[in-house]
């Protein structure tokens, strides 16, 4: 083994370089140089190839959405640039022939109300688990976890049987009833996080000052966790964007369907694609959410880490 | 309730020590609190409505899941009639859900090595401060930030056997000859389904992998520093050791979207070609829905539960003994 240390004592004093001998100093200098030099370099690399593979096929679809039929389907021609002049017409066709808007109407109708089901029963339950004592509070947020375990492609099946008896198949309230099964665990879980992370002594503050529990949630509590709570609507909301198994299985009528499966499945009609239009589709919809989750992205990482305690 | 609770809710200035604290003195407002104010049945009252929800809606469901798997049902013939255990010996006599089951496991494995690995990579640049992260954060979100279905049809032009971008770039740069037929080739296909699926998984990932980051106290990384340790070091000795039981988390979420998700290889294969991308998900669907035979389909589905549940179980106890959550 080699010695740990090949510097020689004497240009040590009491554990620190001796800073008068100028040779060390310069040396430590190039080296720290060098490493901040050659980071920055694989920092920078690794940060755009990231941004390109995460973001290059929606720059391809943007571009697409304005190409003209002969440019997109001939072989030879460049797929990133404009052979031909663009045009709007694929957007209109989406926009104002098919039945997009109602699906996006659909979606955020279907969005705001299993938002607010979702908080009104998860908030509660999520200050319960938080902050009342409990004998069985530990094992019941395990529990509750762990429905998060059980994915629609698990329940489609029964569930569609389920929907079924209460006569709502190709009825978008059928996604307004169970898309709280997704939308509940994993809030509850995330605001658990966040309600642990506000300090006890303030509604302790509240309940000297002669709250009830109930008051003191109400009025202390949610208010200081709001900023959680946003980011937890944003959250619920995207779930039931994307969700595709139930609103596949449940709806097969075109004004009832939401743009997850409304897209696929009717801007592909057997073998004809409405290529451009479903590239126009797919940008209209990323760029909103995006934008929204990146500005909530802070609280997000917060949120997971679960009761990290913030002043 | 012991006295330190009680204590502590008056606001009695709570010494460390348990034994000295004075049982407090009754409040004024005392005969205003009645119910909202007692505990134990504010926090039933506040679980009531989960628990129903999830009793109904999820447990309800999940027992019909499997009584529906011992029955004859299908949509044509709603009624229940118990057949034993006739439709799992069929699922299980039958090669497609072999080939499922093992297209299922390799598909989750490979994809959730892939996602820990670039996850890890893109946190540790996206924690550092540098000019235009913001627009970097924004790229590398979206895939998330899109509904799947849509991602998933972007995709189906990017894998297009004629018209192929991906294709295009490599005939350009004088790599291949003829159009790769990516969703046409049982291997490639299996090669493109876990792509996308990397791809849409890696931001969720990411995210939660940053939160692991962040709660690394700075001091330490500071100290390490000033002791001399490099790059590496760092990783090797504060960095992987810390950020595993978030880790763990990520493989957990990422297990559940990427083995339970069906919708990718619903648009991009529909389990083609030959079943070489079916998965248990789809193929339980297919039959299900498509097919008609609830029973089946629901049996099928039910093959994911012990998988999903050991996996889960697994990484819960790896993160209780790291005792960070």
């Amino acid at each position: 083994m080699a010695a740990p240390t090949q510097i020689p004592a004497e240009k040590f004093a009491g554990g620190r370089i001796d800073v008068t001998h100028q040779g060390e100093v310069d040396r430590i200098r190039r080296q720290r140089r060098r490493r901040a030099i050659g980071g920055r370099t694989v920092l920078y690399t690794i940060a755009i190839v990231a941004a390109l593979y995460a973001a290059g096929p929606f720059i391809w679809s943007a571009i697409t959405s304005f190409k003209v039929d002969p440019d997109l389907y001939t072989k030879a021609n460049n797929p990133f640039i404009y052979n031909l002049p663009p045009t709007l017409e694929h957007w209109r066709f989406l926009l104002f022939d098919t039945q997009f808007l109602t699906f996006a109407w659909n979606t955020l109708w279907v969005g705001f109300l299993v938002v607010s089901i979702t908080l009104f029963v998860g908030l509660p339950a999520a200050y319960a688990l938080a902050r009342l004592e409990m004998k069985w509070s530990g094992p019941l947020g395990i529990a509750i976890f762990f429905v998060y375990l059980i994915p629609p492609t698990l329940l489609f099946i029964p569930m569609t049987r389920v929907v079924g008896n209460f006569e709502l198949l190709n009825n978008t309230w059928s996604l307004v009833l169970i898309y709280p099964t997704i939308t509940i665990p994993v809030s509850i879980w995330l605001l658990t996080g966040f309600l642990k992370g506000i300090p006890k002594d303030i509604e302790e503050q509240a309940l000297v000052d002669g709250y009830s529990r109930l008051n003191a949630f109400v009025r202390v509590v949610i208010p200081l966790a709001f900023p959680g709570i946003v980011a937890v609507i944003v959250f619920a909301f995207t779930l039931t964007a994307h969700e595709f198994i139930y609103a596949l299985a449940f709806l097969s009528s075109t004004p009832a369907k939401t743009i997850s499966i409304g897209v696929p499945t009717e801007l592909i009609r057997g073998d004809v694609f409405f290529w451009q239009s479903l590239q126009a589709a797919v940008v209209f919809v990323a760029l909103p959410i995006a934008l929204v989750f990146n500005l909530l992205l802070g609280r997000f990482i917060s949120g997971f880490t679960m009761g990290a305690v913030k002043g | 309730m012991t006295p330190a609770h009680r204590a502590d809710e008056v606001g009695t200035v709570a010494p460390d020590t348990v034994t000295r604290v004075p049982e407090p003195t009754p409040r004024p407002q005392l005969a205003r609190r009645r119910l909202a104010d007692r505990e134990g049945f504010l926090a039933k009252l506040f679980l009531l409505p989960t628990v129903a929800y999830i009793i109904g809606l999820v447990a309800f469901p999940f027992v019909l899941a499997i009584v529906f798997s011992f029955s004859d049902v299908t949509t044509g013939n709603p009624s229940l009639d118990f057949v034993g255990l006739r439709q799992w010996r069929t699922i299980l006599g039958s090669r497609v859900f072999w080939t499922a089951f093992r297209n299922t496991i390799t598909f989750t494995v490979i994809s959730m090595a892939l996602i820990v690995l670039i996850a890890h990579v893109l946190a540790t640049v996206l924690v550092k401060d540098f000019k235009g992260k913001w627009l970097v954060r924004f790229c590398v979100l979206l895939p998330w930030t899109t509904p799947v279905a849509l991602a998933a049809v972007s995709w189906l032009w990017l894998l297009n056997s004629i018209f192929s971008p991906i294709d295009w770039v490599l005939r350009w740069f004088g790599l291949i000859e003829a159009n790769m037929y990516y969703l046409g080739r049982p291997v490639l296909a299996m090669g493109s389904v876990i792509a996308v699926h990397v791809w849409r998984i890696v931001p969720v990932a990411t995210v939660i992998i940053m939160a692991g980051h962040m709660a690394i106290p700075g001091e330490i990384n500071d100290a390490a520093e000033i002791d001399g340790a490099g790059f590496w070091r760092k990783l090797r000795e504060i960095t992987i050791p810390l950020t595993l039981p978030i880790s763990a988390v990520a493989v957990l979420f990422g297990a559940i979207l990427t083995f339970a998700d069906m919708t990718v290889v619903f648009i991009l294969t529909r389990g083609g070609p030959t079943q070489a991308t079916q998965v248990l998900s789809s193929w339980a669907f297919f039959k299900g829905i498509e097919g008609g035979d609830l029973a089946q389909g629901a049996a099928v589905a039910l093959f994911l539960f012990p998988l999903l549940l050991a996996a889960a179980i697994a990484i819960l106890r790896a993160v209780r003994r790291t005792e960070v959550m």
